[in-house]
């Protein structure tokens, strides 16, 4: 057993992957280096040749990881930063979404896009933002955000295993936040479940990324109050777990959605709308969201960046009314 | 394109102007200075880029703008502040996320800007703001205002789809941008012939852009070369890019542990130093005596001490006004 943070996990995993498979490649800006998180630290020298440095090319990263996994191979693509991703929308939204869909299967891509996301590092307007959902807007790639280390690894390497293009979202802020004891190489897992991360009868509480730690304190906290939440770790963003959403939905009647990325539009209106359509009988309360306020984030200022932020206060807050409904 | 070395004997600039230059690059030397230590106590936040090194490259394309003309740049942007005249106070307090900083505390280091200046900004997405500049000139075209903008860029900005697109509609469309790229031979730790497969002024050739590279070192040759640059934009011959060849003292941001670099390489530029190199021919040229230079040394230690004082004393943004200005009220527009 080893103690490992967000960021080991995603190192030594990259390190596994590109260990067992050769075709496995690592295309990024400054990566060779290490990269600005040290994510890829010490891969340039394992693996010589396959940790590759690209100029200031977002797109190009990402085009040319839909060319190189065309012809077999297993590019990990890393944008710096998820706020840099947009130059590559094109790309991965017009183009890597629909190669094995528009060629009827005969083509598919087996590559990833790994980037860091997410605010709570003072990072300011461009260096915060979440991203998620103008991508899992989008059949034919798929999102994911694990929260745990040991999760970080068992989807990562399902992402690097997997025949489709796949966004691997990292919480900047848990890269070295979070720990935990990790055993072995990756479990072996699928894309597109979600899990039960705690279990309680009151309410379900559905969240992913830095948000799902905010809402185990938060269940800690209601749970010395009396009130036994449900707690969703969401881990694929698209396709979305709906079963598991629907089942604990069902099961506590009371729903409370979390996410940072701004309410508007944000994944939590997707998960309401299922939630609404197929569980609507049972259901004890309207559905409630704790998600960025609906501004361009994010203010640069830390008490403008912690009112920015959802947090372990603010969701046991919106989680005692829901349970009081 | 050409390459160009400017003879600061040669110069027709006076004692005045020089000072000026001489105390601009103080001041911002001794901000960024500042800034470092300030980060390290806690006091500045987030991400810091320190412009040391490359003051020249502000000060000098700035004095050869006019009051009505803009200027967009990247994130490392404190020393283009200050040179286009951004009040000291009001940068520093944007550096602590005071509500008295010019982005009320929104920005950040990163995102300084002043409209009333013609200062707009400050952008940390590389290259996103090269068709801003573009878009600029046109409307200085079409209104025909006379003004031209100047883009401050980094060498690493030459990769981006945009740097190209902005280039070759700039030239096809005549408008009067200044292209400037300040080469300081990194992106982050990348080098930058290891970015680029050919020489940058090569690239504005490419596009039919005059192209010159010149010593970022030396501020009178930027100063010269971006002069050259403004009457060409402003007499409606369109673009013009310069590369000015400079170098970073610092890393690349306050968490850069520098393994691409040598001590010695920091050292051999430091060699090259724009405030010794004009001070040095300023004395030799009977302009400047060490009086007046510990002079502009207090001056610019009262500014800057003042700016931290301001910034200290300033008040916190207000979590109410978060929601202020999402959109102009159609009626104000
Ligand atoms: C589109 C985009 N990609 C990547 C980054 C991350 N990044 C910020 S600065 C930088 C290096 C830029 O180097 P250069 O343009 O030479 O400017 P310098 O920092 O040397 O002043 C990188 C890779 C970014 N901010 N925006
Ligand atoms: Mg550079």
């Amino acid at each position: 057993m080893a103690s490992m943070t967000v960021i080991e996990a995603v190192r030594s995993t990259l390190d596994e992957a590109l260990g067992k498979d050769d075709r496995v490649f690592v295309l990024g800006e400054d990566v060779e280096a290490g990269g600005v998180f040290r994510a890829t630290e010490g891969l340039a020298a394992k693996h010589p040749g396959r940790i590759i440095d690209s100029p200031l090319a977002e797109s190009s990263i990402i085009g040319i990881s839909i060319g190189a996994a065309h012809y077999g191979m297993r590019p990990v693509a890393e944008i710096q930063f998820a706020d840099f991703i947009h130059a590559g929308f094109d790309q991965l939204c017009s183009e890597a979404s629909r190669w094995c869909y528009r060629t009827r299967g005969d083509a598919y891509l087996p590559m990833v896009v790994r980037t860091p996301w997410g605010g709570g590092v003072h990072g300011g307007q461009h260096h915060s933002q979440s991203i998620e959902a103008y991508y899992a807007h989008m059949p034919g790639i798929k999102v994911v955000a694990p929260a745990f280390p040991a999760d970080y690894r068992s989807l990562l390497r399902a992402a690097i295993e997997d025949p489709n293009p796949v966004l691997f979202l990292e919480h900047k802020r848990t890269y070295r936040l979070i720990r935990q004891e990790v055993e072995g190489a990756p479990a072996e897992t699928v894309i597109g479940r979600a899990r039960v991360t705690r279990k309680g009868p009151d309410l379900t509480i559905i969240a992913y990324g830095l948000m799902l730690h905010e809402s185990l304190a938060a269940a800690e906290t209601l749970s010395s109050e009396g009130i036994e939440p449900t707690v969703v770790d969401l881990l694929t963003l698209n396709p979305i777990d709906r079963e598991t959403i629907l089942e604990t939905a069902k099961a506590t009647g009371k729903v409370l959605i979390v996410h940072e990325d701004t309410l508007t539009g944000g994944l939590g209106g997707e998960i309401a709308a299922i939630i609404a359509e197929h569980a609507f009988e049972y259901l004890d309360a309207p559905i409630r969201r704790v998600a960025g306020p609906d501004i361009p984030p994010m203010p640069f200022h830390h008490a403008m960046e912690d009112f920015f932020m959802p947090n372990r206060e603010k969701i046991a807050a919106a989680a005692r009314e829901l349970a009081a409904y | 394109m050409t390459t160009e070395t400017t003879s600061p004997a040669g110069t027709s600039l006076g004692a005045e102007q020089l000072g000026k230059f001489l105390y601009e690059m103080m001041l911002i030397r001794h901000f960024e200075e500042k800034c470092g230590e300030l980060y390290t106590k806690g006091k500045i936040r987030g991400f810091l880029h320190l412009y040391t090194g490359q003051e020249a490259c502000a000060v000098g394309s700035m004095a050869a703008l006019e009051e009505r003309d803009k200027v967009v740049t990247h994130y490392r942007d404190h020393g283009h502040a200050l040179a286009r005249g951004l009040d000291p106070n009001r940068v520093m307090a944007e550096l602590f996320g005071k509500a008295t900083g010019v982005s009320g505390g929104r920005g950040g280091s990163m995102h300084l800007y002043d409209v009333s200046k013609g200062f707009l900004g400050g952008y940390a997405i590389v290259a996103a703001h090269l068709p801003l500049a573009v878009g600029l000139g046109m409307a200085s075209n079409m209104k025909s205002e006379g003004y031209v903008t100047l883009c401050v860029f980094g060498d690493g900005s030459v990769g981006e789809g945009e740097f190209h697109e902005a280039l070759n509609l700039s030239v096809l469309w005549n408008t009067p941008t200044i292209f400037f790229c300040e080469n300081n031979l990194y992106g982050m730790g990348v080098p930058f012939h290891a970015s680029l497969s050919t020489e940058i002024p090569k690239l504005a050739a490419a596009y039919n852009m005059p192209a010159v590279s010149v010593d970022g070192m030396d501020v009178i040759a930027v100063h010269e070369a971006t002069n050259k640059a403004v009457d060409h934009a402003r007499s409606g011959k369109g673009p013009y890019f310069i590369e000015a060849m400079t170098y970073r003292y610092r890393g690349h941001s306050m968490s850069d542990p520098e393994l691409y670099r040598l001590k010695d390489e920091v050292e051999e530029h430091r060699q090259r130093d724009a405030i010794e190199r004009l001070k040095t021919q300023m004395m030799e040229a009977g302009q400047l005596d060490e009086a007046r230079y510990q002079e502009f040394a207090e001056r610019v230690d009262q500014v800057v001490d003042e700016s931290v004082e301001f910034a200290e004393r300033s008040p916190q943004p207000g979590i109410e006004t978060l929601y202020d200005h999402l959109y102009k009220e159609p009626s104000d527009g």
